[in-house]
């Protein structure tokens, strides 16, 4: 496995990386209430409106450097993989829109693997970039979650995985579909080892993704608000012809129909991370003593 | 039902049906006619089957009067007992999950069916499985490992059923625990792709240590019409999107998603169900037999590294 050593300074990262989203911009709109925020305001506030409480988008890099202790982490390369396996073209290659999300993003791909502590716990994540293809799943997103399975089961540490993702990347066919099996294999490696494996389900999870390692996990933590679904409502609203209930595959809708453990706000979510890790991953025989 | 790029080979069968009446009433020997025609008839129809297009293929793959999930059930397994129920909502009739013996070996059976005619498809809901469905297929296949009997699977659906319900009751969850069962299965696993092999509702009973496809079937993460209609943004672009997303049962073996290709009677299994059981059978009877040799860890295992190495 490859490593990097460097240590992300997410605070740069965190500026170098929205600078292109928000140009000279000082001010962000709500996309929900449409409510003007103070653009390092709503930096501070994690991507989180102050009037109306929405979450929108959070950079990836500023997510990690939220959780993991000090905001310190270990970037984990993942290895590379066929590229563009059928060649694939609709009104434009595939290649090309792959380098254009790579110039856009600066990223390989739409997953990033570290590895770090939260609370003190020792803990793998790999988090989706959604503004790259829509954090669609093909070869390089599943081979990103072995990674950090694999990464995981080796350092004795906690997986966590953050979906953020359309689904499937049709552009690989059938070889994106094929990530789905491949993901949970790579959950079943951690569970094989006991470690805890943790899904915080963002804005969106539907399709090839929602159905498979993010719907098998031992904890399910979800973004106020956040969409998480099968079918996407137009497609079910062709079939059903029907209107669809109020706040439908919401990540509200999914707590009160038992597919989450919880709702976390961002500000939130660290301690409750935090917290999860201590209760399940400190040591089982000093607990147990304690107790005798 | 003739498909309108078989036109050809109709309207030759039309002649032929009509040469024949003629034979009948006048006293002129026309036998090696009709026969030539039919040997031509015959032969225009391998032509057309052998140079069809991927949009055809989802055509033949679609045709109502292929075999469905029930008739290789009826044709090759004995005993069979259906079961039903995932113990926790409902009973999906789109999942045809059952016990029975195939060559005399019991086994667990599962598969989308979707009917043929009104009042069956409605029946199966067109082969589209709800989470009871797949949450059925998950506790069948632990029924599997606990009494040792491998398991079958008939993968034939457009995919799962995208409704409010079906949403409600979690079907993603329903599909990603289902795909986990069919990894933890201790037993021997064959799928056969029979049909329309469609995305997620497929891959949640077809994550298999083989996977077979019939020669005209299809196999894809989106329907060609769908990511026509996303990457095109336009339904009519379904022939470009099934040509590009490699659906075909000889592209899928190219690329090492499916394990064999199992051959099709000339113009198709709808054509000539008796053929396309006996090449079934035996395909299986093959499969299953190399699978029988494995224990429990070494086919969990290998099925596991089978997915892991894919796309690596
Ligand atoms: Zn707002």
């Amino acid at each position: 496995m490859n490593w990097l050593t460097n240590f992300i300074r997410p605070r740069i990262n965190s500026i170098v990386g929205t600078s292109k989203d928000v140009p000279d911009n000082l001010w962000v709109k709500c996309t929900s209430c449409e409510g003007m925020l103070f653009h390092s305001e709503f930096k501070e506030n994690n991507n989180v409106c102050s009037h109306c409480g929405h979450h929108m988008k959070w950079e990836a890099f500023d997510r990690l450097a939220a959780y993991f202790d000090d905001g310190k982490y270990k970037e984990i390369k993942v290895p590379k993989v066929t590229e563009d396996p059928l060649k694939f073209k609709d009104k434009k290659y595939y290649s090309a829109r792959l380098k254009e999300s790579r110039a856009k993003t600066g990223r390989q791909d739409a997953i990033i693997v570290a590895s770090g502590k939260i609370g003190g716990q020792k803990v793998v994540i790999a988090a989706f970039d959604f503004f790259f293809m829509g954090g669609s799943m093909g070869a390089a997103v599943g081979e990103g979650l072995v990674t950090a399975a694999e990464t995981a089961v080796k350092e004795n540490a906690a997986f966590i995985a953050i979906p953020s993702s359309g689904g499937a990347r049709m552009q690989e066919g059938m070889m994106s579909l094929m990530q789905m099996p491949r993901s949970i294999v790579a959950v079943e490696m951690v569970k094989d080892e006991g470690l805890p494996y943790i899904v915080i389900l963002t804005d969106p999870t539907t399709g090839g993704v929602s159905a498979s390692f993010a719907m098998v996990g031992d904890i399910h933590i979800a973004e106020p608000g956040a969409m998480i679904g099968f079918a996407g409502p137009r497609v079910i609203k062709e079939t059903v012809r029907e209107d669809l209930p109020e706040g439908f595959q919401t990540a509200e809708y999914l707590l009160e129909h038992g597919m989450v453990d919880m709702v976390v706000p961002r500000a939130e979510q660290k301690d409750t991370l935090a917290r999860i890790l201590s209760l399940l991953m400190e040591p089982k025989q000093t607990a147990l003593k304690a107790i005798a | 039902m003739a498909l309108d790029f078989e036109k050809p080979v109709l309207e030759l069968e039309q002649k032929i049906a009509e040469l024949s009446k003629v034979e009948k009433t006048e006293d002129i020997n026309i036998d090696s006619e009709v026969m030539q025609m039919r040997v031509k008839a015959d032969k225009l129809l391998e032509q057309i089957y052998t140079k069809m297009t991927p949009q055809q293929k989802v055509q033949v793959a679609r045709h109502p009067e292929r075999p469905h999930c029930y008739d290789y059930i009826k044709a090759l397994i004995t005993d069979f007992t259906p079961l039903a129920g995932d113990r926790l909502f409902a009973q999906d009739d789109a999942m045809v999950s059952g016990i029975g013996r195939f060559e005399g070996q019991a086994c667990v059976i599962l598969g989308q069916e979707k009917g043929s005619d009104t009042e069956t498809r409605i029946k199966h809901n067109f082969g589209m499985a709800r989470p009871e469905g797949y949450r059925k297929a998950q506790r069948l296949m632990k029924m599997a490992s606990q009494f040792k009997l491998p398991i079958l699977t008939f993968v034939d659906t457009s995919g799962a059923y995208p409704g409010v319900g079906a949403e409600e009751r979690g079907q993603s969850e329903a599909i990603a625990k289902s795909i986990e069962s069919c990894l933890r299965a201790e037993v021997p696993f064959i799928s056969t792709i029979i049909g329309e092999g469609g995305s997620g509702g497929a891959i949640a009973v077809a994550t298999a240590d083989r996977v077979l496809m019939l020669q005209h079937a299809i196999y894809s993460v989106i329907s060609p019409e769908g990511c026509a209609s996303i990457l095109w943004r336009s339904g009519e672009f379904a022939g470009e999107a099934a040509k590009a997303l490699k659906i075909t049962a000889r592209d899928l073996k190219e690329l090492g998603i499916i394990d064999d290709i199992i051959a099709e009677p000339v113009g198709g299994a709808q054509r000539n169900h008796p053929a396309i059981f006996q090449n079934v059978r035996e395909s299986l009877s093959k499969h299953l037999a190399e699978l029988m040799q494995k224990d429990a860890d070494t086919l969990k295992k290998e099925r596991r590294q089978k997915y892991l190495q894919i796309t690596r």
